[in-house]
């Protein structure tokens, strides 16, 4: 139940972009189109779960033990940093259409803050295993869950009258905090 | 590019906020209050005036540069999250409070688009003065565009203005003399993003202004 609970707050109402504003940038940028949104959304989960146990791991059975906790900066950002160009080569040599389809995103994400950020939080929160694992899927998927319903209405906008002064991010950002206000509304929830 | 225009640069005509829109995580984040924004602010002068000096170092002399340039992306990320790593800990130690209110997005400079970007576009094939120039601008650039956001924020969401700790100003009376409730939307993140958007719509619509002025101009001065 508690897990539950954990999963929908980090879903809905602690949301990765709405709330707690981790990885705006590419937001912005990777945003405006639903198949693109898809494939980088689709690649933040992987990368984020993956990142999540790996750093986990080496700062519970590696950095604490040696004390040196305060290197956990640089430790995790090289951890990632790694890992994703690892999941690269690998998906490269194996499945080449996977590639074709999430390969343009992979670099992106290592510079995506929602990465190192959910890491971070995973320590700072003390989580167990299990709620890490939870903690970081639920957040992954809120990401691509926010940013598909992002890109749908920013395709739609498209079509529409702009003035001239809010056309580009200005407007994107009117429409994120709309969806802000939505969102905040789950909290009533639990 | 004079030194002058070269520090200048980073506050109106390249602002990383508001022109660039890099950065912009800490900058919807944490512009609750004035004094965040400061805070942010000196942290990312910090790192982003030494990243760009020692990237410059490392990259100035064509011998090094030769060993670095294929690996630099892991050379950079190393200098710049062991300035992050000393930043942390002297924030700890000093101003544990501010500390804790901006949490997580002190780590996260590392990933700050600003500090990559101006390693690689600039730092990386400039020499070391220069590079700290443009890194001092760019980063008092920033401070004063999420200082103009969290001003607005803060005036409208809780009518103070939280300069530093127990320096601040309250605009009760203002609210009071008017009549009326300050919005606490503006701190939450529906104003960020409001906040944000309209800032960026006024810069656009200004610079829209000078644009259709001189074409104007243009089409006058053509008909002389």
């Amino acid at each position: 139940m508690e897990l539950i609970a954990l999963a929908f707050t980090a879903f809905f109402i602690e949301n990765v972009l709405l709330t707690q504003f981790l990885g705006i940038c590419s937001f912005i940028g990777v945003g405006k189109k639903r198949s693109s949104s898809l494939g980088m959304g689709l690649a933040v989960i992987v990368v984020i779960v993956l990142a999540a146990i790996v750093t986990w791991t080496i700062y519970n059975f590696v950095m604490i033990p040696l004390q040196i906790e305060y290197m956990r900066t640089i430790v995790f950002i090289l951890v990632i940093a790694a890992l994703v160009q690892m999941m690269e080569t690998l998906i490269k040599k194996f499945s080449p259409s996977l590639y074709k389809a999430l390969g343009i995103y992979l670099p992106l994400i290592t510079t995506n803050c929602a990465v190192l950020g959910v890491a971070l939080t995973n320590i700072d929160q003390s989580y167990s295993f299990v709620e890490m694992l939870v903690y970081s899927a639920a957040i992954g998927f809120g990401y691509l869950f926010v940013m598909y319903i992002y890109a749908i209405i920013r395709e739609k906008l498209e079509y529409n009258p702009i003035p001239k002064a809010f056309q580009g991010v200005p407007i994107a950002m009117v429409v994120a905090a709309i969806l802000a206000m939505i969102f905040a509304r789950f909290g009533g929830i639990i | 590019m004079t030194a002058k225009e070269n520090f200048f640069k980073g506050f109106i005509k390249e602002n990383p906020l508001f022109v660039q829109v890099l950065g912009t995580c800490p900058a919807l984040a944490i512009t609750k209050s004035l004094e965040n924004a400061i805070g942010m602010g000196m942290a990312l002068l910090f790192v982003l005036v030494f990243s760009n000096l020692l990237v410059s170092l490392v990259t100035v002399n064509p011998k090094i540069r030769e060993l670095v340039m294929p690996v630099r992306i892991p050379v950079f990320i190393v200098l710049i999250a062991s300035l992050v790593v000393i930043v942390e800990m002297v924030m700890k130690a000093f101003v544990p409070v501010l500390f804790e209110t901006l949490g997580v997005f002190i780590p996260l400079i590392v990933v700050n688009c600003i500090i990559f970007g101006r390693a690689e576009a600039f730092a990386s094939d400039h020499k070391p003065l220069e590079s700290v120039i443009d890194g001092a601008g760019m980063a008092l650039g920033f401070t004063l565009a999420i200082a103009i956001m969290s001003l607005v924020r803060e005036i409208l969401g809780a009518g103070t203005i939280t300069v530093w700790g127990e320096a601040a100003l309250d605009l009760h009376f203002l609210y009071d003399f008017l009549g009326i409730q300050p919005i606490d939307m503006f701190l939450k993140p529906v104003g960020a993003f409001f906040t944000f958007g309209f800032i960026l719509a006024v810069i656009a619509a200004i610079e829209n202004a000078k644009k259709a002025k001189l074409a104007a101009a243009a089409v006058k001065g053509g008909t002389k």
